[in-house]
């Protein structure tokens, strides 16, 4: 066993009020032993190495650690509906403020509603990040203190968004958290959920989340995630959804920060005629390495998927996408699409992307496409042309790369945030919002 | 309309040469132009013409091997493409650009004001561009609509010529290249396009109208016709030369060039 994984099994051993069950943690703790960290031998890590993990001694990040309201609005902005606040992986009531809910809903701490509400729990939790095969997912499992559980009742629909702010504060030695997050969507309800994981610049930390997304028969959900960690975090963030019968999911993954970064999305279309949005925007410079990985599982006749990830890499920064369509022998008439685009800004930066797809039934239309290029010379030619310096070209060209991926974030508290993480990493930046 | 030839030159090109690769594309070329003269430069294809143009608003593509371009008595090759148009230069391109995900509006304001502000002038917000902008809209009989979709994506050849007679009405150059404007312009859109154009002739300012027909010719009345082949300009005169190629065809310029009329190297096949 490495460091990494001799200190994340001990402090697995020591948490407190978890969401999860003893036996539960014990069996999870035990697959983790058995299966160790990813390693580059693994197929689908085979391009994101964690050597940089193994050698550092985690400890449990202190739940307790002081965080002021006033750097929580610096780390995440101002709050748009209702937020929950967890620092360390840990509800924090004082720093959260509920907002209003539809009657019936539920926001709040996931280790407490597993003990005050378990019927609403209890059916949902762990079902969809199985743990067996999936060494992060029980790590999170044996591990997690606490998280956020979403309910919406039936037919409830939430105007404004739920966001879950997850926030790393560094501590004097290297420290790890382990969010866990359930969303449960009741038929015909409709909602947004926001997962933001922020944190201050400090040592070595690692975020390693799973959230579970449940959405009912003809629920509509839009779900985000934003990872803007310190530069020295590792973040490993796993969603596994599934839907019922002509719902409607959409999930972001915005991932700007950490050193090391990894996005997993697992999302199971199990209802006829469901659809799932599947997109990603990310952008890196320095030694930052962001990987992104998704399945989406077409398990019934006619749903639709279209997945689309874009990409801007600097400096000798890496980006890895894997994604995998999958249309079982049951799902008729589906009817998926997946794109990744990749914008590479010096000679250093790297992606590999590999998109598969594997289609068990005969009727079904899906097919994949993808780019990996440089700033168009052409328009970079035409806008200097026109007067515009090269810098102001190149920032106005990436910038309008990005636009479409930032257009399709709906809660404009959030739009304007990601489009800030954007024009922030580009000379002149400041000036470029209002371009699309 | 053209000044008197003591005036002094804005635009003195002396022996250029250029290549892209290792080919080489323009050989030797001379030309002159005077604030208020609009010329015309005719010639068949792969005679050098859109070379000459990108060469002119500083493409880095061409390399320029030897020769001379002297702008307003300074050295424009010296200068990066921003600088040449803070000094005035605008080409108006054959096959304008699209830009996905940056809006019209945004793109040429951002353009007036990079030019303002290299000119020390106070930069415009948005009310007061929009009323300018609406005002040269209506010169290119463009609807407004435009302003508000990306730079050029999905716009027709039409619409593309109009918008970038737009930004040159709205960025109001000294020195005006056209290049090849008129290529996919039916007679409706070529009428607009040359009204725009014709609109901004002042004696202020030099038009250098590329093209290969002389139907452009007939909306954008030239004060002198050059016919370019081979890299050079191997005849000049006034509108009248332009009739004459009309009837006699490039191949009549070549086998000219081919006689040894115009002294001129080898020519490229039309």
């Amino acid at each position: 066993m490495t460091r990494a994984e001799e200190s994340l099994a001990a402090a697995a051993e020591r948490a407190a009020v978890p969401p999860f069950g003893g036996e539960v943690r014990r069996a999870a703790l035990g697959r983790f032993a058995a299966l160790g960290l990813p390693t580059s031998k693994m197929e689908e890590w085979r391009h994101t190495s964690l050597s940089a993990l193994a050698p550092i001694t985690f400890a449990p990040a202190d739940p307790r650690a002081p965080l002021a309201p006033a750097a929580l609005e610096r780390l995440a902005g101002p709050a748009e509906g209702a937020r929950l606040v967890f620092v360390n992986g840990r509800y924090r009531a004082a720093l959260s403020s509920p907002g209003r809910l539809p009657a019936g809903a539920f926001a709040g701490s996931l280790a407490a509603a597993r003990a005050e509400l378990p019927a609403l729990v209890e059916p949902h939790l762990g079902r969809l990040a199985a743990f067996e095969a999936h060494a992060l997912a029980a790590l999170n499992t044996a591990s997690a203190e606490d998280g956020a559980l979403v309910h919406l009742p039936e037919g409830t629909s939430a105007a404004l968004p739920i966001e879950l702010l997850f926030v790393t504060v560094a501590g004097e030695g290297a420290a790890a958290s382990h969010p866990r997050v359930l969303v449960v969507a009741g038929a015909g309800s409709e909602a947004t959920v926001v997962e933001t994981y922020a944190g201050a610049a400090g040592g070595p930390t690692l975020t390693n989340a799973v959230t579970e997304v449940v959405l009912g028969e003809g629920a509509r959900l839009e779900h985000y995630r934003l990872q803007d960690e310190a530069p020295r975090a590792f973040h490993f963030g796993l969603l596994a959804s599934e839907q019922g019968v002509g719902s409607r999911f959409s999930t972001h993954a915005l991932s700007f920060g950490a050193a090391l970064s990894r996005s997993e999305v697992k999302a199971v279309l199990a209802g006829e005629g469901g659809e799932a949005r599947v997109n990603g925007l990310y952008m890196a410079a320095g030694s930052q390495l962001v990987d992104n990985h998704s399945i989406i599982e077409h398990a019934r006749p006619r749903c639709q998927s279209r997945e689309t990830f874009k990409g801007i890499l600097d400096g000798a920064a890496r980006g890895v996408f894997g994604g995998r369509i999958r249309v079982m022998p049951d799902a008729q008439k589906s009817d998926a699409y997946q794109l990744n685009s990749n914008l590479l800004l010096s000679d250093d930066a790297q992606v590999d992307t590999k998109p598969q797809l594997e289609i068990f039934a005969d009727d079904v239309k899906c097919g994949h496409g993808g780019t990996v290029g440089q700033l168009d010379e052409d328009a970079l030619f035409y806008l200097r042309s026109r007067g515009l310096d090269e810098g102001t070209a190149r920032s106005l060209l990436i910038y309008a790369f990005a636009s479409e991926m930032v257009g399709l974030v709906r809660p404009p508290g959030l739009r304007d945030r990601v489009a800030r993480l954007v024009t922030a990493r580009l000379p002149n930046g400041e000036k470029l919002r209002e371009a699309a | 309309m053209s000044m008197p030839e003591t005036s002094k030159a804005m635009l003195e090109i002396e022996g250029l040469r250029a290549r892209i690769g290792e080919k080489e594309i323009l050989k030797g070329l001379d030309l002159t132009l005077r604030a208020g003269e609009v010329h015309a430069v005719m010639g068949p294809n792969g005679s050098g013409k859109s070379t000459l143009a990108q060469v002119l608003a500083g493409r880095d593509t061409f390399t320029v091997t030897s020769g001379k371009v002297t702008y307003d008595g300074q050295d424009l090759l010296a200068l990066p493409p921003e600088k040449r148009a803070a000094a005035g230069i605008f080409l108006a391109f054959q096959y304008p650009v699209e830009i996905p995900g940056v809006g019209n509006m945004y793109f040429l304001r951002t353009a007036l004001n990079s030019l303002r502000k290299a000119r020390g002038e106070e930069e415009l917000d948005a009310m007061d561009f929009l009323s300018i902008a609406k005002e040269k809209m209506k010169l290119v009989e463009m609807d407004p609509a435009f302003m508000n979709r990306s730079v050029n994506e999905g716009f027709s050849g039409g619409e593309k010529k109009r918008n970038e007679i737009l930004q040159m009405a709205v960025l109001e150059p000294r020195l005006a290249i056209l290049d090849e404007t008129d290529s996919g312009l039916d007679i409706d859109a070529l009428r607009v396009v040359a009204g725009g154009v014709n609109a901004l002739r002042s004696p202020d300012r030099a038009m250098l109208v590329i093209t290969h027909y002389q139907r452009l010719l007939d909306y954008i009345v030239p004060d002198f016709v050059h016919v370019m082949a081979g890299g050079r300009i191997v005849l000049s005169g006034g509108r009248d030369l332009a009739l004459e190629l009309e009837k006699k065809g490039y191949t009549w310029v070549d086998d000219q060039v081919a006689n040894g009329t115009f002294s001129a190297p080898a020519v490229a096949s039309p």
